[in-house]
């Protein structure tokens, strides 16, 4: 099937929680919504299944209005940040729980539950209670059970937020292929930038309940077609800096300049943002084109294969991520380099005029 | 590796040892004590052995006050346990409701026991009191003060009055802590409100129940102040629970040595209930795990 919104707009109490969300999603896509705690991901997914109605626009199925239609009607399963299993049933009992209410017949919910078990790897726990089951073991459970009923929408909020390391990239890793098969229209809301890489598919972000930008993954993260989808779409956010072109070149209100070359070449005369991610930015010059920069260290965090440097320079604070464990000391001065190739420009009202040019390195884009 | 030993911490045992020493094992050890002698006076006491247990346990009075009270316990329990998920789930979840609930529900629970029973003793009479008098508009013939059965009953419509309330806390306190994604979940497979409450809310309100079950049995099995200010244990026996034959025995006959054995047997039932009702549901949770 295939889900289209149309100017869904949701307020509570007075406060706007989705504000004119538009977006169609194709049969068997998978869409990542991409925004930060409160953007409005978890509400959209509730109207999307029909937990919730939309004040304002319509919710359209294969062109069919279903905008009022009843949860338990509408063939959707969710999965949820915590790990939301029947405590007082085993993991067979709660993965053909949704069959069991749909009356399919014994044979047919015990054919169905053991190949989703094994596709979720947990078919040696079918007798076990989920409070027996680790974290990732339970919500393996809870996806088992969303997926057992051949839903056509399937949403998924935050599901590896609280599991650890290990589990939450192991199943990140599974989770695309397990649903590549269906037609299912998948939907997969996160805060984390790199997941949404990881995961691919079309992703939309959302800030404070408006939806910024919505294209396929990689292309969104390339372009990002605002400031703000810049700042939602890097981890760290997206280092900014108010510039101006004039005279040939770029000022930065830093005081640094940059020329007008090569994707920045054909910015007209005016006031820019300037948007560089952390990955872009090094403490060795990379190149005869690189500007240097001096700053003073704020903070460092080292997160064991990298550090991400915290720098403040004339009232403007970036993050430089350096491969390697570092340990500059505070309130030092640094020098760092900008690659001006991998700039981002803004214009005045935030959109995007020009993004550098996507570049293939090993396979995988930088 | 030596283990360290740190004799300090005994220090920081004493206190309470001591409020233990003196709040339990001393006066336990006193009514031992009691239980297997006969006391004249302090100069004059003799060793009987089991005598008196065996004629506290022979005693019929006291079987019929057993199975009194046991009755009794079993009603206020088979009442107010489900009464108190029923007015748990009936309650609202936000907004104003909830706080003047609360103050509802915590307001009998605030009252002195000895008070409870004088309201209920000035509410259940037919000249002055409202409920008696309604009672009685009504057609029916009720009078506690002489009819054993309506005296057992007020008694235990008083007990449900009372601590019905701590029930609906528990459990309100229990079902307030269900995430909601787990009613959504529930409300996208298509549960009926039947199986809500079987497989979500129940469950999740288990091990509040088994404190409210154990609280309602030892407290009921063990009621004495109510009673005795409503109907001093009369008409007849009809509301003379194990309590208050305790009391008559030790205080208004002072056969110190019965009303001391009886007093282990009375505290070793208690123990003993909550004990095995205890393992039971923890074993039960058990095995349903396996």
């Amino acid at each position: 099937m295939t889900l289209t919104l149309e100017n869904i707009t949701k307020t509570v109490g007075g406060e706007t929680h989705i504000d004119d969300v538009s977006m169609t999603l194709e049969p068997g896509s998978f869409n990542v919504l991409l925004g930060r705690t409160l953007a409005g991901k978890t509400t959209l997914m509730r109207i999307m299944a029909g937990l919730e109605p939309p004040t304002k626009g319509r919710i359209l199925v294969d062109n069919a209005d279903v905008t009022g239609m009843a949860v338990q009607k509408r063939n959707v399963a969710m999965v949820y940040q915590q790990f939301i299993n029947y405590p007082s049933m085993t993991v067979f009992d709660n993965i053909a729980s949704p069959l069991k209410l749909q009356r399919v017949d014994k044979a047919e919910i015990e054919k169905r539950v053991r190949s989703t078990a094994e596709l979720m790897h947990i078919e040696h726990l079918l007798d076990r209670l989920p409070q027996e089951l680790s974290g990732g073991q339970q919500q393996r459970t809870a996806m088992a059970r969303a997926m057992v009923k051949d839903c056509k929408l399937l949403l998924l909020d935050e599901p590896l937020v609280n599991l650890d390391y290990k589990l939450r990239e192991e199943l990140r890793e599974e989770i695309p292929n397990l649903l590549a098969e269906r037609d299912t229209i998948v939907v997969y809301a996160t805060t984390e930038p790199m997941e949404a890489l990881l995961l691919g598919g079309k992703c939309a972000v959302m800030h404070e309940g408006r939806m910024t930008q919505f294209g396929p993954t990689t292309q969104v993260y390339h372009n990002p077609a605002s400031v703000e989808t810049g700042l939602i779409f890097s981890d760290p956010p997206i280092n900014l800096v108010e510039a101006e072109v004039r005279d040939g070149a770029i000022f930065m209100k830093s005081g640094h300049q940059v020329p007008l070359s090569g994707h920045l070449a054909n910015l007209g005369n005016g006031q820019y943002t300037l948007g560089i991610r952390a990955n872009h930015l090094s403490v060795d010059p990379t190149g005869d084109d690189t500007v240097a920069m001096q700053g003073q260290v704020e903070l460092a965090e080292i997160t064991g294969s990298e550090t991400f440097v915290h720098v403040h320079f004339n009232d403007v604070s970036w993050v430089i991520q350096e491969e390697g464990v570092h340990n500059p000391r505070l309130g030092e001065a640094t020098q760092f380099y900008v690659d001006p190739t991998r700039l981002f420009a803004f214009d005045a009202n935030g959109a995007l005029v020009a993004a550098p040019p996507v570049e293939i390195t090993n396979g995988k884009a930088a | 590796m030596n283990k360290i030993t740190n004799n300090k911490a005994w220090f920081l045992v004493l206190p309470v040892f001591f409020i233990v020493a003196i709040s339990a094992i001393i006066p336990l050890m006193t009514v031992v004590n009691y239980s297997v002698q006969d006391i004249f006076d302090p100069q004059t006491r003799f060793f009987v052995g089991t005598e008196w247990f065996e004629q506290v346990l022979g005693d019929s009075r006291l079987h019929d006050a057993l199975i009194r009270q046991i009755i009794y316990t079993l009603s206020v329990l088979f009442i107010e346990i489900p009464l108190g998920i029923a007015v748990a789930l009936t309650l609202p979840r936000k907004g104003w409701g909830v706080s003047a609930s609360m103050v509802l529900l915590a307001l009998p629970l605030l009252i002195p026991w000895n008070v409870v029973g004088t309201i209920w003793q000035i509410f259940g009479r037919a000249d002055i009191g409202l409920g008696g008098y309604l009672i009685n508009l009504m057609g029916i013939d009720y009078n506690y003060a002489q009819n054993p059965m309506d005296a057992w009953l007020t008694v235990l419509v008083m007990d449900v009055w009372h601590w019905t309330s701590l029930i609906v806390l528990l459990c309100y306190a229990g079902l307030r802590s269900i995430p909601d994604a787990y009613y959504q979940a529930a409300k996208i497979d298509g549960a009926s409100r039947w199986a809500v409450f079987r497989f979500i809310q129940l469950p999740k309100m288990q091990s509040v129940l088994v404190i409210g079950v154990l609280l309602r049995f030892m407290d009921s099995f063990m009621i004495y102040t109510e009673p005795f200010v409503l109907t001093g244990g009369g008409p007849g026996n009809a509301t003379t629970f194990l309590s208050q034959f305790l009391t008559r025995m030790a205080v208004g006959q002072f056969d110190l040595g019965p009303a001391a054995a009886f007093s282990l047997v009375y505290f070793l039932i208690i123990l003993l209930v909550c004990w095995v009702f205890y393992t039971v549901v923890m074993n039960a949770g058990k095995q349903g795990e396996q």
